[in-house]
């Protein structure tokens, strides 16, 4: 077998320029499945390791004010192991050298000792010491976003007072991975920070002395959640206790999982298309391969080689190939995972990387792809040694073509010889002319699904925020103030109109179904904060009822017409039950609307607002900036272009990143298609073409034969990559839909004029590759061997 | 022929193949010429050179030295472009494994070559001259090796080239097939004066020539000239 193997190795060499291109599509497929499952993997277990490591609480609830020793009372609920008691408030924060007003949490820590729940890693200085009430440690994305440092001054207004902070430490929390203001829908670091101060500083700055407003706790292995939530809700509600959540409905972990389950989602749909193609190609493409082999199997059959020996040979040649494909597709993959698991880990702040892939990403991508190549392979190889050697060696009878009805018709009559050939080639073979055209279809449909999402994120943006949005700023307050502060912020200099709004904290309740949801009021003739329709129709809010999100009718299975519980979480508490009058599509969470008068009535209250969106004259900004800075209880400012910055930045660091990588990989893909298309079909047909050649035919005419094939199946290809891409993406886009955002299903003109592009540029780069071989076509060597 | 200028000349004809360290002389400053209107049967064991002067003479391959030919073009200057135009024009090829195109039928084989040629006859019109006249429509899988061959000639002599270069055409051809192949050939000869260059091995098919010339190690070793040719019919082996 010593001869065997080298004539292996030989043949590898002399087919490497076609090794590689089936490498190439192969490895794209197992680099697309180990990249992105290593990254998810990877994010899992980092977010779950730092969740230990730093001691992430599993319940948490904010109440008004209750006495510190209701922490015994809490601690006895069974399945709790610890708790902590914080006070949480927010504050203006006025930094040196940034114009708008910018929102700080502030949050407790023990200065008697380490926190025992939530702990933070510190990446520099140390936490606030006792009887040093202006200390503080901010959260390190803040701290950076402002250049600031250890030993650095802030100033923030606490309880109406304008204080000095002093920054004694920077820090990561698990609580705060995810850190986003309130109202605001994506982190900006500029304008939301964390600040953790001392406990009884805090405690004595916010009249909270002995008394706490916010208290985390951890569980006991095996414990329920829900049933402790239900527990501390009860033992709170008197405390004016807004309702405890589980870690599940953990602002920054909500936002995480869900972040890390669409990548789950990205991770198992598009890499399976991804790696379903590419052996689907490299089936098609050993096949034919192998069948180009068919002398020579006769031959060696006629030196009495067993069919066993054959088949062993043509699978160690498959192998060959494969093991360049697997070995290369894993090395991609390794190393994207890590690369993209490290721009997470940067994005979300982790403060260290767990990077330990398991070994089954790895497996599985490679025995799919090696097994589609070897069973394309082996059954070309079947096929050669089922026939006496004899005739396996003399070339294959010349292939019986037909003229067809369509042959007929008098465009064709008209047609000159090559353009005839060329034609025939294809409908001789509809199989394989479908295949590659398929192939390219492929590549074409990967191109318009990936690109897909920058269509989708573009459009959430322009109806989110660009259509239901025309305030420039909107201000927020941490509780219900009276409705006489819009007036009070329309004299705010640069103000041109207001526009209440009023968010309660409630729970919604129909049937068995159970949401928490706040319930937003506006005006019924909105201007500035409209609530809008996926499909841009504007809605207007009838007197008494809900609007609900499509969404949210979904989580609770009602529909226009059904009624719900509304348990209100602040105030009086009330429990009112309301029709849902409308429902409306949205892209961005499942909010629910109401008439802010209808709201006001229901919370038995005078009227009030939690948020004035305003609109702005642009030359006093500043101006309006510096005041707000000075207004008590503002919690947040929120300035629109400000969110579409971030919400596109945010996009662009998480998902955009992953897609640009599919959109190369798909350009892998149409390349090794058409080359492999392209190499294959002057393998078969060297002779035809040489004889061409000999008979006098420039090189330019017969690469018009052979690439005019390729040409004309892509231009089949194109449409039928266009429309598959189309039904990918909407099979992705509904596989996505998660609470937090569903991806609208858009794709733009000019994603579908991309995607042909590139699968043309694909085919045509491989075609002019392809060209140079026929240019070096040996005539004399073509005509004397017999195929 | 006397003094017209002959179809082809070549002098001093050399050619060496090398492969890594050897060289092998297949022509070793061959002279030839061919006489406008005349049949020629090159003869000669396999190794000879034969078929290496057939692909000079019809530019398909090129000289390492010495001269070629074609009227008053030569070919041994001659670019690839200006070769594939030489043959597009004036050559006329047929192979001994025939070389169809097997996606296209007899007819449009032909008409293959007519499509590009610059005075051509009709594709049914060299069908028939070579005796295929009913068989316009079939495929090459449709026909028998005779068949096929015959309508490798037809497609040969459609473009009514200056010359027509078989390479063993009968090679690959039982004895009775064989001579309608030859017969072909003969008739083409016969009809259009093309003038003709028929290398095979078998010694039979010299008595049809005008001339025989016999190569051996990369020279012509023997020419010699029938006094009378022998009709294709009149041959068997």
């Amino acid at each position: 077998m010593k001869a065997l193997h080298r004539k292996l190795l030989r043949d590898l060499w002399r087919l490497r320029g076609q090794v590689f291109a089936i490498a190439l599509v192969m490895a794209s497929g197992i680099g697309v499945l180990v990249m992105s499952l290593t990254t998810v993997e990877s994010l899992e277990e980092t977010a779950i390791a730092y969740y230990e490591r730093y001691d992430f609480a599993q319940v948490f609830a904010h109440v008004e004010r209750a006495p510190e020793h209701l922490r015994d009372r809490l601690r006895e609920i069974p399945g709790v192991r610890t708790v902590e008691t914080r006070v949480v408030r927010t504050a203006v924060l006025d930094i040196e050298g940034f114009e708008e007003p910018v929102i700080g949490r502030l949050v407790s820590v023990p200065e008697r000792h380490e926190p025992q729940l939530n702990r933070l890693a510190l990446r520099q200085g140390r936490y606030p010491r006792l009887g040093a009430p202006d200390e503080a440690v901010l959260t390190e994305p803040f701290a950076q976003a402002h250049g600031l440092e250890v030993g650095d001054k802030l100033r923030a207004i606490i309880n109406s007072r304008w204080r000095v902070l002093t920054v004694v430490g920077i820090a990561l929390s698990p609580e705060y991975v995810y850190a986003i203001g309130p109202g605001a829908l994506m982190p900006d670091d500029e304008r939301f920070g964390v600040l953790w101060m001392g406990h009884e500083a805090l405690q004595a700055a916010y009249d909270l002395d002995g008394a706490f407003n916010d208290v985390s706790l951890a569980l006991l292995r095996g414990t329920d959640p829900e049933s402790v939530v239900d527990r501390v809700d009860r033992l709170l509600a008197g405390y004016g206790g807004v309702g405890a959540y589980a870690r599940a409905d953990q602002i920054s972990n909500w936002f995480l999982m869900s972040e890390i389950a669409q990548h789950r989602t990205l991770s198992t749909i598009l890499p399976t298309v991804f790696l379903a193609v590419a052996a689907f190609l490299t089936h098609m493409v050993m096949g034919r391969l192998i069948a180009v082999e068919r002398a020579e199997i006769g031959l060696l059959k006629a030196f009495g080689y067993r069919n066993r020996d054959i088949a062993l040979h043509y699978t160690r040649f498959v192998l060959g190939i494969g093991v360049v494909g697997v070995l290369l597709g894993w090395f991609v993959g390794y190393w994207l995972g890590l690369y993209h698991t490290r721009l997470y880990a940067e994005f979300y702040h982790f403060p260290f990387l767990h990077f330990r892939p398991s070994a089954k990403s790895f497996l599985l991508a490679g025995f799919v792809s090696l097994a589609s190549a070897l069973i394309g392979a082996l059954g070309a190889v079947r096929e050669a040694a089922a026939l006496p050697p004899a005739e396996a060696m003399r070339p294959p009878a010349p292939p019986m073509f037909r003229r067809t009805a369509l042959s007929r018709l008098g465009f064709i009559q008209r047609l000159d010889q090559p353009t005839r050939i060329l034609l025939r080639q294809i409908a001789r073979w509809p199989g394989r002319s479908f295949i590659t055209a398929a192939g390219i279809a492929m590549s074409v449909a990967v191109l318009v699904t990936s690109m897909q999402w920058i269509d989708a994120i573009n459009r959430m943006v322009d109806v989110y925020f660009l259509d239901a949005q025309a305030q420039d700023v909107s201000i927020g307050f941490g509780e219900p103030r009276s409705s006489e502060i819009e007036r009070d912020i329309a004299r705010l200099p640069g103000v041109m109109t207001t526009e209440p709004m009023r968010a309660v904290a409630a729970k919604m309740r129909a049937g068995s179904r159970e949401e928490r949801e706040a319930v937003q009021g506006l005006p019924a003739n909105q201007e500035l904060y409209r609530v809008y329709d996926a499909q841009g129709r504007e809605l207007r809010l009838p007197p008494e009822g809900l609007v609900i999100s499509t969404m949210l009718a979904k989580l609770l299975d009602v529909g226009i017409g059904d009624r719900i519980t509304v348990e209100v979480l602040e105030g009086r508490r009330p429990v009112f039950e309301v029709p849902v009058v409308d429902t409306f599509e949205t892209y961005i969470g499942s909010p629910a609307y109401m008439d802010i008068r209808a709201l006001d009535r229901l919370m038995r209250e005078r009227p009030s607002v939690t948020a004035v969106h305003v609109r702005v004259d642009d030359a006093k900004r500043a101006a309006l900036f510096r005041e707000l800075k000075n207004l008590p209880r503002v919690t947040s400012v929120t300035v629109k272009d400000a969110a579409v910055q971030t919400f596109h930045e945010t996009m662009a660091k998480t998902i955009m990143i992953f897609i640009s990588f599919f959109i190369v990989f798909s350009c892998a893909l149409a390349f090794g298609v058409t080359y492999n298309a392209a190499r294959i079909s002057l393998s078969e047909r060297g002779r035809e073409l040489a004889t061409l050649r000999v008979l006098g035919f420039t090189r330019a005419e017969i690469s018009y034969i052979l690439l005019g094939e390729v040409a004309l199946l892509t231009f089949v290809a194109l449409p039928l990559g266009c429309a598959s891409g189309y039904l990918l993406a909407s099979l992705i886009v509904h596989a996505f839909e998660t609470e937090l955002y569903r991806v609208p299903m858009v794709i733009v003109a000019s994603t579908y004029g991309w995607a042909i592009l590139i699968g043309v540029a694909a085919t045509a780069v491989s075609a002019l590759l392809v060209r140079r071989r026929v240019d070096h076509l040996d005539l004399i060597a073509v005509l004397k061997t017999r195929e | 022929m006397g003094d017209r200028t002959p179809t082809l000349r070549a002098r001093g004809l050399t050619k060496v193949y090398r492969t890594g360290d050897v060289e092998v002389h297949a022509l070793r400053g061959l002279d030839l010429v061919l006489e406008t209107s005349e049949l020629v049967v090159l003869l000669g064991p396999s190794g000879s050179g034969k078929s290496t002067l057939l692909n000079i003479l019809g530019g398909l391959d090129t000289a390492s030295g010495g001269e070629a030919w074609f009227l008053d073009h030569e070919l041994t200057g001659l670019d690839d472009a200006g070769l594939t135009q030489y043959r597009r024009e004036h050559v006329g090829f047929v192979f001994q494994f025939y070389n169809l195109i097997p996606s296209l039928t007899a007819l449009e084989n032909v008409a293959l070559v007519t499509e590009i040629a610059t005075n051509p006859m009709q594709p049914g019109d060299a069908l028939r001259l070579v005796g295929l006249g009913e068989r316009l429509n079939h495929f090459p899988a449709q026909l028998s090796g005779g068949e096929q061959q015959r309508v490798a000639i037809a497609r040969a002599i459609a473009k009514r080239p200056d010359i027509l270069l078989c390479d063993e055409p009968t090679g690959a051809l039982d004895s009775q097939t064989g001579v309608l192949v030859l017969e072909a050939i003969e008739r083409i000869h016969g009809e259009l004066g093309t003038s003709t260059v028929l290398i095979t091995h078998n010694a039979v098919i010299a008595d049809m020539a005008d001339r025989v010339l016999v190569m051996g190690d990369g020279k012509i070793h023997e020419e010699r000239r029938n006094a009378a040719r022998r009709p294709a019919s009149e041959l068997s082996w």
